[in-house]
């Protein structure tokens, strides 16, 4: 059944658009991710412009993510307090992040650097998650005692601390600040929620345990995205409301799915599924930059402020 | 002198000069686009009026239809690095959202460049371009690259001999509007060529337009953009908090 779309102004099937909004949403149950980072490159693919593609991407996700958080609420894997501290960080941040943005691009290039620093991020931090849920995985296998991860000692004396109890940690407000905050500036230059970056910085440089991780993650993307779309509808009046509509009918049951999933996966088997997932989608951005592409030349319509 | 002049002028005003004129049918004169619009054919049809005998010349009709026309930022990919960047762009002026030409023999046939330059009628002819930056030489390229993708998409299409003309005198040909549709006039031009010269031409609009909930929500996302962000929103919170409710009723059933 095909669907005219009033803003991105494409004739698109409506059963592809609720299966692709399916699948994000299950990754963004199981994850904790927005899925922004997927959702964009496959609009995209199917023919949305990508300007429409990012700005109601950033709508859907809203949608996804509250139905996964509130499945999270009832199982009371939300910390709500260190959420609320990640998100103050993350505003601050997104606000530095947005002067950065227009800094590089006044500078040009600005896309060759985000993918650039996409390619490179995401390799470490998929690199380093798969091979110590890998080594995590053989310890379980082995029958060997679970060595809890190691806490940063300097970590543990820095004034400003707060308990967090959903977490079971009692530390300092400033490294959630800063984690929030610099989550914020990745997020604003590369023009996604930040989701799986804030997941893996959670569990690794926090130390929250990777069942609340996912909650709490959820918890604060739903406000990024949430300012996102305010921002994009009223700035450059691109997000499509019936496009929205169709990948959230399928990304709010894929969301609920996933949470499901997630309940019943253990911790080390679901971080290694997302190191898969940050590699792969690593993997495509640096073909991108290395394959002679298709197609040499991109056309694009002039925006005129 | 002056008489002489006068008289002339009169003639060339008051006689028709064109012994051939265009009399042209539509199977519609207006599109609208819908939430299940899905493409569509407009059928051109029409037929030569003549007050005299068939000329001996050849005769042939081309047909061109051109969706409104915006700017467009052509960019070019190197390799520097080992990493495929772009290096260059151009900024093409004005291309056409779509921009179709049907013939009723091979081009050359039909129509002589030089009335192709005067009127704009090649799917090249009709995008312009001006302001190539003079670091870039090589800015037909460009050009190419812009009607390479949108051939490619179905956006501009050639197609030559797709006139049916029957008896020198009626002609028809139907042209296929891609379901990616820009809202706006569609310029429509018939050219009556004998030998490669235009002998008539004939010039008509296709009104495309969004109707309904396409047309409600396109005015409203541009006139009241906050409300509008706030409607996504809302629908997006109630879609997420719906989810959630149906689903906890139907764990519990």
């Amino acid at each position: 059944m095909q669907i005219y779309l009033p803003i991105a102004e494409v004739s698109v099937n409506a059963f592809l658009l609720l299966g692709l909004g399916g699948l994000v949403g299950v990754l963004s149950g199981m994850f904790g991710v927005g899925g922004g980072f997927l959702m964009t490159p496959l609009l995209f693919f199917i023919g949305i412009p990508p300007a429409v593609a990012v700005a109601t991407g950033a709508n859907q996700i809203v949608a996804s993510s509250i139905s996964a958080v509130l499945a999270h609420f009832r199982r009371r894997s939300v910390d709500l307090r260190m959420g609320t501290v990640l998100l103050i960080g993350g505003l601050v941040g997104a606000g530095f992040g947005v002067m950065l943005f227009n800094y590089l691009k006044a500078m040009g290039q600005v896309d060759l650097l985000v993918t650039l620093f996409y390619v490179v991020f995401l390799g470490i931090i998929g690199g380093l998650m798969f091979f110590e849920s890998l080594r995590a995985i053989r310890r379980t296998r082995r029958g060997g005692p679970v060595r809890p991860r190691k806490k940063h000692t300097w970590i543990q004396k820095l004034p400003l601390k707060m308990r967090f109890r959903t977490s079971g940690l009692y530390i300092s407000v400033i490294p959630p600040v800063l984690v929030g905050m610099s989550v914020g500036v990745l997020a604003a230059i590369m023009g996604v929620g930040g989701g799986f970056i804030m997941v893996p910085a959670m569990i690794y440089l926090l130390g929250m345990p990777t069942k609340v991780v996912v909650g709490t993650s959820l918890f604060q993307i739903i406000f990024v995205a949430a300012f996102t779309t305010m921002l994009h509808a009223v700035s450059s009046q691109i997000v499509d409301v019936v496009l929205a509509l169709l990948l959230m009918v399928g990304g709010v049951l894929g969301a609920q799915i996933g949470t499901q999933i997630g309940a019943r996966m253990k911790a080390e088997q679901l971080r290694i599924l997302l190191a898969i997932l940050v590699l792969a989608v690593c993997f495509k951005l640096a073909l991108d930059l290395l394959l002679q592409p298709g197609e040499v030349f991109s056309i694009s319509a002039v925006v005129r402020p | 002198m002056m008489r002489w002049l006068a008289a002339i002028l009169l003639i060339l005003t008051t006689l028709p000069l064109r012994a051939e004129e265009v009399v042209l049918g539509l199977s519609r004169n207006s599109i609208s686009i819908d939430t299940t619009f899905d493409g569509s054919e407009i059928l051109l049809f029409g037929a030569i009026k003549r007050e005299e005998a068939i000329p001996a010349d050849e005769l042939g009709v081309v047909v061109a239809i051109a969706g409104p026309s915006q700017p467009l930022d052509v960019r070019r990919k190197e390799r520097r690095f080992g990493i495929w960047v772009n290096v260059d762009a151009v900024e093409v002026d004005a291309a056409p959202s779509f921009y179709a030409v049907a013939t009723s023999g091979p081009w050359e046939d039909v129509l002589s460049q030089v009335e192709d330059l005067r009127h704009k009628i090649s799917i090249p002819r009709a995008i312009r371009s001006v302001g190539a930056p003079g670091s870039v030489r090589d800015a037909q390229r460009f050009t190419d690259a812009v009607i390479r993708i949108r051939e490619r998409s179905g956006a501009y299409q050639m197609r030559e001999g797709a006139v049916e003309l029957m008896q020198q005198t009626l002609f028809q040909t139907s042209v296929n509007l891609p379901a990616n549709l820009t809202e706006g006039d569609y310029v429509t031009r018939i050219f009556l060529t004998r030998n490669g010269q235009i002998v008539s031409q004939y010039e008509t609009i296709i009104d495309v337009r969004k109707v309904g909930l396409e047309r409600w929500l396109h005015v409203m996302s541009r006139e009241q953009s906050v409300l509008y962000g706030l409607m996504s929103l809302v629908i997006a919170i109630s879609a997420g908090w719906g989810a959630s409710v149906l689903f906890r009723v139907l764990r519990q059933a």
